[in-house]
């Protein structure tokens, strides 16, 4: 076997997963996408059709990208869900490094067994840790069973439904997402620099912000996007903990493809969703490999 | 060697169990959640042999949303007659059923399948279930003890800011179904219940508005829960949930009285239906599941136990005296003079339905 064979069938096998599993139900959401909604099984038209004569005719239809960018309900919907992902990202990168620094710089017997304490929740169904919450805060939860019987309420804190337990589930599920990439590139740091910033008079704290963060920062970012990503299109925990006025971008897609039936617009949405997100990071991702080249 | 032996014999044993299991006859349904008596799926298999396999939805979208995509592999699914049953049938979705499996068609009530037949013509796809409105589910204690002059027949009780404002302090339970609630305001507006006009839907926005900050939380299948748990005094949802919600709370037994009412303006009247999907792997079984469901004394047995009324007038006499004299469970003939029906609406109302059922929630 050649080395060009050899590594040719070492790509293959990642490009075939990429053509099956995200180019091919890529090419599917796409086309119908540019459909025409109908009422059959499924519910829209082909885009591919027999004309009178006979010859075959692709039909585009741009009605539903033109509704995307006039109706300013999904936009408003869409910018809701970033923020709500940029809120949850830095509440996670809050909380996130300052455990990782500290698993970073625990002695080396405990390390392990922190990590591990961070991933324990993942053993449990992600849907049960949920609903979890909605035990803690409900009105006659614990949470507010306790303040109740400490006397330091009269009435049950309006806790459930609301914008904080929101962030409060996404920032729990998310959170090991941040801590991971944080402490890989914490651990790899060189004790030996905070030393010499020590010996050059820094004091602890200008030594964090001189030689630690600044050299965290490519695991701040990969956290932030590990976090930011899937926080946008989140549907779960602001269905189940979030309150109605939550309308994020995900509920606006399973509103029109359920509730209005309307399987092209969704897809053209789902397009439009992945295209905003995807675009801007690997513009990022491609400079920050040239920079890292140079 | 020996492990792709195992796996090879493993795929033929796949392979070879696949025709098997065809011959065991299998059933698979596709019913709403606590709406039939588990016992008479039992006694189904054991006077057929078919086993059954059985799952359940909550919410009609859902059921549109499988049906829509075609090959979900049921044998019988349960939609409801308007919108979701007339849509699907009208986009080919069932086999039209076969007369000669059901000799047990002719103990449905002609009455009830006439006004079937306006969602589903000459009743060809569809065999009558269970039925039922939609309306109010109420603690008349609690009610009465912060609105002593509010009308407890009425949807004035909800509808009206002045009520809802004090019955909010006892949490208030709204559905989820923009698909169930709009045409009922609709209604209560003294407008077309099918109504697509902009002006009356921006008053059915206005509405809603008016009474959002008095709503605790927008819930279907958690209605029960609420009512039942004393989180919530009033709700809106189907009746026979709002008559299970009562049962569960005097099993609680905890002070909590739950009543189902419907309202006096006239309540949205629906009716769910069995149907055979076009693609369907085994629809002999399934006739000879709506065959069985459609005897009188299984039918009173799933109505004692969802407290739903059926179509089958002769299983009336079968039903338990508490569940039969129950007039919310069967309504007086007056009340029942007053009920409407829904009809399809262009995608493009539906499209507009939606957006002031999301601007209802947000409260914007």
């Amino acid at each position: 076997m050649t080395p060009r064979l050899r590594r040719a069938l070492v790509l293959a096998l990642p490009a075939a997963w990429m053509l099956l599993f995200f180019a091919a139900p890529f090419a599917i959401v796409l086309s119908i996408g540019f459909a025409e909604p109908a009422e059959g099984i499924p519910p829209y038209a082909p885009l591919l059709r027999r004309g009178e004569d006979g010859a075959l005719q692709l039909q585009l239809n741009m009605a539903n990208l033109q509704l995307l960018l006039e109706d300013p309900f999904y936009a408003e919907a869409a910018l809701r869900s970033l923020r709500v992902a940029a809120v949850s990202a830095t509440l996670c990168l809050l909380v996130g490094y300052p455990m990782a620094l500290a698993i970073a710089r625990a002695p080396e017997g405990w390390r392990n067994t922190l990590l591990m304490l961070v991933v324990l929740p993942f053993w449990t169904s992600f849907l049960l840790r949920v609903t979890a919450w909605i035990g803690l805060l409900q009105d006659q939860g614990w949470i507010n069973g306790a303040l109740l019987a400490l006397g330091l309420i009269e009435d049950p804190l309006r806790l459930l439904y609301t914008d904080l337990a929101m962030y409060l589930g996404i920032t729990y599920c998310y959170l090991p997402f941040m801590v991971l990439p944080l402490y890989a590139s914490l651990s790899r740091l060189d004790p030996a620099l905070l030393e010499a910033a020590a010996d050059l008079g820094a004091r602890p704290w200008r030594g964090f912000l001189a030689v630690t963060l600044p050299l965290s920062l490519p695991g701040v970012v990969a956290g932030y996007l590990l976090v930011f990503i899937p926080a946008v299109g989140e549907f779960v925990i602001p269905e189940l903990l979030g309150g109605p006025g939550a309308q994020l971008i995900g509920r606006v897609l399973w509103t029109e493809f359920f509730q209005n039936r309307d399987w092209p617009l969704a897809s053209a949405l789902a397009v439009v969703l992945l295209l905003l997100l995807v675009l801007p990071i690997a513009l990022f991702q491609s400079r920050a490999t040239r920079d890292a080249e140079r | 060697m020996r492990r792709l032996f195992l796996l090879g014999a493993c795929l033929a044993a796949t392979l070879l169990a696949a025709p098997l299991a065809a011959q065991e006859r299998v059933l698979n349904v596709f019913n709403w959640n606590d709406y039939i008596d588990p016992y008479m799926v039992q006694r189904f298999t054991r006077e057929t042999g078919i086993r059954v396999r059985y799952d359940v939805f909550d919410s009609l979208e859902t059921l549109e949303g499988r049906l829509s995509a075609g090959r979900t592999g049921y044998d019988i699914v349960v939609p409801t007659s308007e919108p979701t049953f007339s849509r699907l049938a009208r986009a080919g979705a069932f086999r039209p059923l076969d007369r000669a499996l059901l000799p047990n068609l002719r103990n449905l009530d002609p009455a009830l399948q006439a006004q079937v037949a306006a969602s589903d013509p000459e009743n060809r796809f569809g065999a009558l279930y269970l039925w039922g409105t939609i309306g109010l589910g109420l603690n008349a204690e609690r009610i009465r003890a912060l609105a002593p002059d509010a009308p407890m027949d009425s949807l004035a009780l909800l509808m009206d800011p002045q009520h809802a404002r004090r019955i909010a302090r006892c949490g208030i339970t709204m559905m989820d179904s923009a698909i169930d609630v709009i045409p009922t305001v609709l209604h209560y507006l003294g407008k077309d219940p099918n109504s697509t006009d902009a002006g009356d839907l921006r008053e059915v926005e206005r509405a809603l508005l008016a009474i959002r900050p008095f709503i605790r939380n927008f819930s279907t299948g958690g209605a029960i829960e609420a009512l039942a748990g004393g989180q919530s005094c009033l709700a809106f949802g189907y009746s026979g949930d709002m008559i299970q919600a009562g049962l569960r709370a005097r099993e609680a037994n905890r002070g909590v009285a739950v009543q189902y009412v419907a309202p006096r303006e006239g309540a949205q009247l629906w009716f769910d239906l069995l149907a055979i999907p076009a693609d369907a792997p085994n629809p002999e079984a399934a006739h000879a599941f709506i065959n069985f469901l459609l005897q009188p004394d299984v039918m009173a047995a799933i109505t004692n136990h969802v407290r739903y009324p059926n179509g089958v007038p002769a299983s009336r006499a079968l039903v338990a005296p508490e569940v039969a004299d129950d007039p919310a469970v069967f309504p007086p003939e007056a009340l029942r003079a007053r009920f409407f029906t829904i009809g399809p609406v262009p995608q493009a109302a539906e499209r507009a339905r939606s957006r002031v059922w999301a601007r209802f929630k947000a409260g914007r």
